[in-house]
């Protein structure tokens, strides 16, 4: 995003706080995220797809709820509204392409007029064909899961990435032969695939809320965790929503406190390190292991200012929304071990991944007819989510490696905690040994996780291996 | 209220009462002067003047605070007391498109350790910017001049001659109060009248937004430059300069038999070099060398820049004026084969620099005998 665009959703918020009242949030909520999805869509060379994404996550998004919804709460006058309400913003949106040639809300202008129409009348069929036929089975639930996971997979995997462009550009009229692995930037559809997934699971075990047509939209596609997170959950998410407003200066000073901190984080300060951190360009230029060493460290300082900064600015316009975000970033680079980085690091991923992943695994693992040790259960646990969360960055072989690094960094933290825990008793008392200790371990646990930014950072595997071969002085 | 809200209140007001009253004094303060610099100190000098248009392949950026970007140069260092500091102004082929610091025309004529006759140790340092207007080089020949140098070689090419081509050079379209001043107390017959005024508003810290932005950049950059020594982006593959040519004899809409010198900047260089030794600095104005094709239509033109007869006539006004006004003068049109051009009729490869570089180590060492 870049700086006009979060100030002007900044003042929106803004207004928004001053203005908002309770009855109406939930539709002006509405009618600003739905067009936020649009806005912030960013250009690409397919035609028409800055327009057709954001309706297909809305679409996406109104049938998980039709499915997901118990059906007697489906066909309510509230839901209609919403739907209705949705759809006649859409077709704004669409309409835009009569005003100029170029696009106003979206990047591009919009498709024609009647495709828009058929789209809209086509996933309307959908929703309404589910919404009125299906139950909320196991099974069903599960293939929607599958379903979304492969859009994933088709959107992150580079080989699919390319098929997937070259059959959009068929479809559209353009010539497949110009397809690029960089054609699709989907705003925000990897986060928008946590909350579905999340939806979905919470129903399959029966702890999904009631939630109106409207809320889940507002929920799914809120505009402040858009592009970058956090990931709420739910039921926390739907109680701000449901609470009174509280309008008062404290809350709008709390908020513009989270804003001003996530602008001075991403644009001075991550964007003035982007100019000489880790990148495939520099990766291999530098002169000096020194150097070398400089520009992994300010790679490292660099995404967590950035990351943390649209974090606070999300945390902040949210806040003045009336709805609190969960926190993502908690000083993870003063901790004493990768354990505990990665709770204090994108800690609303960790924890999706942990609820969601992690602990169901290790269960049915430990509660499994076949008897597996202890320490295999850790090692699978850990290293499968760390590589699925690699893998949410991008199916490459980096990403990957970039996983089995902290999977296997963690695995090594677990048994060398078990192995010390009696030396760890032993000197509980000895204040000065254990700071000591405790800076050593934070020093040691920053450096493997800036190690470990080589893999993130580059694009292959020849070039990361370069890089920690002059790290090494090799 | 709690105090807390207070507190943000308090620094939000405050803060905009500062930042608007240093914005509103901006102009008062600050005259445009940026000779704060990490250069030659955190880092080391740039061989050449910042100048980039991918800034983040580059590690270099064009920028238009002269000040700044002299300050960014390893010239901008005290002279040792046994240097004969040279300092060399042009185009982008003294500036060195697609090669590197060291292949460039001032790194080749420091590649020997030249000395003078008097043991003193020949040091060129590179003035060139890419882009053809002598009034651009005369602003910076005019900087240069408070880095003490010991004679200034000027090269020079016609397509850096025609009037209309002077403003439009981005450093002097953005510096319009200083090309204005040079026009006017040097007498150039340039019409500045075009050119953009600068008003309170476009001096307060606002309006100096963008360049104070680049001056930051700019230091910035010279952490990758240190660690990198790269200051340009080097393509894989370049378009080479053509060698066969339309069969269009016009040069800048004439089609001869004689160029209007009215409408050609001579008197800048006349300027120049009034300039120069107004402050007793030597200098030497060198006619650089141009691609002669020997592809189609060569019998027309030299090369996409010049028809035979613009260049022919041109050579013989430059020798014309140097006798006339006493410069001292070279013409160097023909020193390099068409095999050592790269991707234009004016930029020379490294071989090509090297022939260069050698004829004007001995044009120094004719003048200073």
């Amino acid at each position: 995003m870049s700086i006009i665009q979060i100030a002007i959703l900044c003042g929106v918020s803004a207004l928004a706080h001053v203005f908002i009242n309770v009855k109406w949030r939930g539709w002006l909520l509405l009618g600003l995220n739905i067009t936020a999805i649009y806005w912030l869509q960013p250009a690409m060379p397919i035609r028409w797809m800055d327009f057709w994404l954001p309706t297909l996550i809305i679409a996406m998004t109104v049938t998980v709820w039709a499915i997901t919804a118990r059906p007697e709460m489906r066909f309510t006058k509230n839901n209609w509204c919403a739907g209705l309400f949705a759809v006649l913003l859409i077709i704004c949106v669409a309409l835009t392409r009569f005003i100029s040639d170029e696009g106003i809300i979206t990047a591009s202008r919009p498709p024609q007029f009647g495709a828009v129409l058929a789209g809209l009348f086509f996933i309307g069929l959908i929703v309404l064909t589910f919404g009125k036929f299906s139950n909320p089975s196991k099974g069903l639930l599960t293939l929607f899961i599958a379903g979304f996971i492969l859009i994933f997979v088709f959107i992150k995997l580079p080989v699919l990435m390319l098929l997937t462009s070259k059959v959009l550009r068929m479809i559209v009229g353009q010539n497949p032969q110009t397809a690029s692995t960089f054609d699709i930037r989907w705003l925000g559809y990897s986060y928008v695939v946590f909350r579905i997934i999340h939806t979905i699971r919470d129903r399959m075990t029966g702890r999904l809320p009631d939630i109106s047509l409207q809320e889940f939209i507002n929920y799914v596609i809120f505009y402040p965790s858009m592009p970058a997170g956090p990931i709420d959950r739910m039921e926390r998410f739907l109680k701000d929503l449901r609470a009174p407003v509280t309008r008062s200066p404290d809350t709008f000073a709390i908020g513009a406190e989270r804003i001003f901190s996530g602008l001075i984080k991403k644009f001075i300060i991550a964007d003035s390190l982007a100019i000489f951190s880790l990148n495939a360009g520099n990766a291999l230029q530098v002169n000096s292991i020194v150097w070398q060493w400089i520009i992994v460290y300010a790679y490292a300082i660099q995404i967590y200012m950035d990351f943390s900064g649209y974090t606070d600015l999300a945390i902040g316009m949210a806040y003045w929304l009336g709805v609190r975000l969960p926190e993502n970033f908690n000083q993870p680079y003063t901790r004493a071990n990768l354990t505990q980085f990665w709770n204090n690091w994108h800690m609303s991923l960790t924890q999706w991944f942990r609820g969601y992943y992690f602990n169901p695994l290790t269960r049915s693992m430990k509660s499994g007819k076949i008897k597996i040790p202890a320490t295999v259960v850790v090692l699978v646990a850990q290293v499968s989510t760390m590589v699925l969360i690699g893998l949410w960055h991008g199916m490459t072989w980096n990403f990957l490696l970039w996983g089995l690094w902290h999977g296997m960094g963690m695995f090594i933290h677990n048994r060398w905690s078990d192995f010390t825990k009696p030396l760890t008793i032993k000197y509980e008392d000895r204040t000065m040994l254990k700071k000591g200790w405790s800076l050593f371990a934070t020093f040691l646990t920053f450096q493997y996780v800036a190690l470990g930014w080589v893999w993130f950072a580059l694009p292959n595997l020849d070039s990361s291996i370069a890089v920690f071969k002059r790290l090494a002085g090799l | 209220m709690s105090e807390k809200a207070r507190f943000i209140r308090n620094v939000i007001i405050k803060g905009l009462v500062m930042f608007l009253a240093l914005n509103l004094s901006w102009p008062i303060f600050y005259k445009g002067s940026a000779t704060l610099s990490l250069y030659n100190s955190v880092f080391p000098g740039r061989p050449r003047l910042p100048f980039g248009e991918t800034p983040e392949k580059a590690y270099n950026l064009s920028l238009f605070n002269i000040n700044a970007m002299m300050s960014s140069l390893e010239l901008a260092t005290t002279k040792a007391s046994d240097e004969f500091r040279v300092v060399v102004i042009g185009d982008s082929s003294v500036w060195g498109t697609l090669l590197r610091p060291e292949e460039t025309l001032t790194g080749q004529i420091n590649r020997g350790d030249p000395a003078t006759g008097d043991g003193k140790s020949i040091r060129a340092y590179n003035l060139g910017y890419p882009s053809m207007s002598l009034i651009k080089d005369m602003l910076l020949m005019d900087e240069a001049l408070s880095y003490d140098p010991d004679l200034i070689i000027w090269m020079v090419t016609l397509e850096s001659f025609p009037k209309k081509n002077q403003l439009e050079a981005p450093l002097a379209a953005n510096n319009p109060e200083r090309v204005s001043e040079m026009v006017q107390l040097r007498n150039i017959a340039l019409d500045v009248s075009q050119l953009p005024g600068i008003g309170y508003w476009q001096n307060t810290l606002i309006g100096r937004r963008r360049e104070l932005a680049d001056i930051l950049r700019l230091q910035l950059y010279g952490i990758l430059w240190s660690a990198t020594g790269i200051d340009q982006e080097y393509p894989a593959a370049y378009s080479a300069a053509l060698r066969d040519l339309d069969a269009d004899n016009s040069f800048g809409g004439l089609t001869g038999p004689d160029l209007q010198v009215s409408e050609m900047a001579f008197d800048v260089i006349s300027a120049g070099v009034k300039r120069a030794q107004e402050i007793n600095v030597p200098i030497i104005v060198i006619n650089e060398p141009i691609l002669i094709s020997e592809g189609k239509n060569s019998n027309i033109r030299y090369n996409y820049y010049y028809p035979r007869w613009a260049y022919d006539r041109y050579r013989e006004i430059m020798h014309d004026s140097a006798v006339i006004n006493n410069w001292r003068y070279y013409d160097c049109w023909n020193l390099v084969p068409q095999g050592e051009f790269t991707n234009s009729a004016v930029h020379l490869s490294v071989t090509g620099e090297s022939i260069l570089a050698e004829e004007i180590l001995r044009i120094i060492g004719m003048e200073l005998d």
